[in-house]
């Protein structure tokens, strides 16, 4: 993938991969974690714990309505549990069981989304999840994080895992750019400024990060100067953030992997709406399914690339 | 202090079910709204469980890690959950007269966070057993020796997700686990047999590798032969397809009014008079 190359990010870890190391790591020092997959633990990188502890990880098979509920339980009995998937089969298959047994309850459970997005290429729409950040924000008292980099989501596992209260971590597929050193600062609900500036905000999270840097290097040969966060909690969104970059910069564009409805794109807007208005301009998948193709062709196909982020911004910003 | 399972005779248990039916019948027609019907073909087995000796339990510790646990996955049910409980001293009986009143912590379906000793948030239909199964495995983990019985509707089971935890119980050998499916034969629309006909869920759930009983769920002592002969069952989930009468207790009443189903509403305040005469005259 060449997300990343022009502005000097090397190739790292797929977000699923560190979630499945930082997972294990956490597991061994807290017994109360433990895991619930549906058949899909080998993608999700749930296994890793799981051959670790072999009797705190349990598999229900290809039943994610009762993965979710069974998770409910776990958690009313003072487990930590973590529940992976993809992302579509958690959020959408499950969505009622989210609903009923974690979040109307408030229980301590963890739910993990990965394969979001179209990067997960060639297998298709019916494994992406390209609405489950929205779903995931739609409940009440649901943390939603969307860690970009394998530092960042290592250090996202651990703070989930000790956060109280449900929580959804959406990780991707394929290997990303390392935005981050390791052992990177990380807190819920706080956005990191990954590269200052000042004629316009282009906030992202998840892959879109690496993209949103990306343009930023080309605006600067521009002479646009493009600040980039990394809003990687959809929910609680950092508001302070938001509020200070249209009164910094004067016009956000908001990235995401993700469709237009109800993401980080929404999140935002409903923000700089209530408070300071400024213009406003999107990059997602619009309101569409996607196809079979390759990761890279796939993100070039629908628009969620460095070329459509600086459309973006030449469309809203004070330049 | 620690937990303990209240054990009464059968006669005792009788005295109780008619308690427990008339509370059932005051609370619904108060709140004006509710599903008596559905609570009275259940009142054997929720009596036999919370009084017959097959629950430990303790009123002042609801959360206590050693205590049996009660699912009503059929939520709707929940006024004779209710009911139970303002009997076991989880609250005063005055109390049940708040159903379903803003502000109140008996909701209309059981909401685990309002009202202490339950267990589970239940009311949309299939999660209960679930639910139960994350309990069960909780609870072997930390070496507990509680026991988590969850009772299902027999329109409930329509749900696929009753039988994905069928599945799953089964790979776990949870011997901690107790299943009871209250086979009153109606749901919401008509008999269960005309909606969506499950046949012989006994042979069902059986089949799902669970040990299976079948029995007359209002017969008092029958509930109570039943639990009895689960309980030493430790290699095996257990399952009781516990065939009830919807409305027992005033059937007579339901006939008179040319609906034995009687779904979702509460009596009158007319009808839950001769409701209660009925009962106390059984």
């Amino acid at each position: 993938m060449k997300i990343g190359e022009k502005s000097g990010l090397k190739l790292g870890q797929a977000t699923r991969d560190a979630f499945g190391d930082a997972l294990k790591e956490f597991g061994g020092t807290h017994a109360q974690v433990v895991t619930v997959d549906g058949d899909v633990g080998n993608s999700t990188r749930t296994e890793v714990f799981a051959q670790a502890y072999p009797d705190r990880a349990f598999n229900v098979g290809i039943a994610e309505s009762n993965l979710v509920s069974v998770a409910g339980g776990l958690a009313a009995c003072g487990k930590i549990p973590v529940v992976a998937s993809f992302a579509c089969f958690l959020l959408n298959n499950a969505y009622d069981q989210i609903r009923m047994s974690v979040a109307f309850p408030s229980l301590n459970v963890k739910l993990v989304g990965s394969h979001a997005g179209i990067s997960i290429g060639e297998d298709g729409p019916s494994q992406m999840g390209i609405e489950d950040v929205a779903l995931a924000r739609s409940f009440p008292g649901m943390t939603v994080i969307v860690p970009c980099d394998a530092p960042s989501t290592k250090k996202a596992t651990a703070a989930m895992l000790t956060h109280e209260g449900p929580t959804y971590l959406r990780l991707g597929r394929p290997k990303v750019p390392v935005v981050y050193p390791n052992g990177c600062d990380f807190e819920i609900g706080k956005a990191i400024t990954v590269r200052d500036g000042s004629d316009v905000t282009i906030i992202a999270n998840g892959l879109m990060v690496g993209v949103a840097l990306d343009a930023a290097h080309d605006l600067a040969a521009e002479g646009v100067s493009a600040r980039v966060v990394d809003m990687h909690t959809a929910k609680p969104i950092d508001e302070e953030a938001i509020i200070k970059a249209a009164r910094e910069t004067g016009a956000i564009v908001v990235a995401e992997e993700h469709l237009a409805a109800g993401g980080l794109g929404s999140a935002v807007a409903m923000v700089v709406g209530q408070t300071l208005p400024v213009p406003l301009a999107y990059v997602n998948l619009g309101d569409r399914y996607a196809e079979s193709g390759d990761a890279e062709g796939l993100l070039e196909h629908y628009g969620l690339t460095a070329a459509a982020v600086c459309d973006a911004v030449r469309r809203v910003s004070r330049r | 202090m620690p937990v303990r399972a209240p054990q009464k005779s059968v006669p005792e248990l009788l005295a109780i079910a008619k308690t427990l039916r008339k509370d059932i019948i005051r609370m619904t027609t108060a709140a004006g709204s509710g599903h008596p019907t559905s609570s009275l073909s259940a009142v054997e087995v929720v009596a036999a469980l919370y009084f017959g000796g097959f629950m430990r339990y303790d009123p002042a510790a609801p959360h206590d890690p050693q205590r049996d646990r009660f699912i009503l996955s059929k939520g709707h049910a929940v006024p004779v959950l209710y009911a139970a409980m303002a009997e076991a001293g989880y609250f005063p009986t005055e109390e049940l007269l708040t159903l379903r009143k803003l502000g109140g912590r008996l909701e209309g379906h059981p909401n685990m966070r309002r009202l202490p000793g339950i267990e589970a948030s239940t009311g949309s239909l299939g999660q209960g057993l679930s639910f139960g199964i994350g309990e069960a495995l909780a609870c072997r983990l930390d070496k507990l020796d509680s026991h988590v019985y969850v009772m299902l509707g027999d329109g409930e089971i329509e749900e696929g997700q009753v039988w994905e935890a069928f599945a799953a119980g089964h790979k776990y050998k949870l011997g901690n686990l107790t299943a009871i499916v209250d086979r009153n034969g109606f749901q919401q629309t008509g008999a269960t047999a005309h909606v969506l006909d499950m046949t012989s869920v006994a042979d069902k759930i059986a089949a799902f590798g669970w040990h299976t009983q079948s029995v007359e769920g209002n017969d008092m002592q029958a509930v109570v032969d039943a639990l009895t002969k689960a309980r030493p069952v430790k290699d095996q989930p257990t399952a009781i397809v516990s065939h009830t009468r919807k409305g027992f207790g005033i059937l007579p009443l339901l006939e008179k009014e040319g609906d034995l189903n009687y779904h979702g509403k509460p009596l009158s305040k007319e009808l839950a008079e001769q409701a209660l005469q009925l009962i106390d005259a059984s």
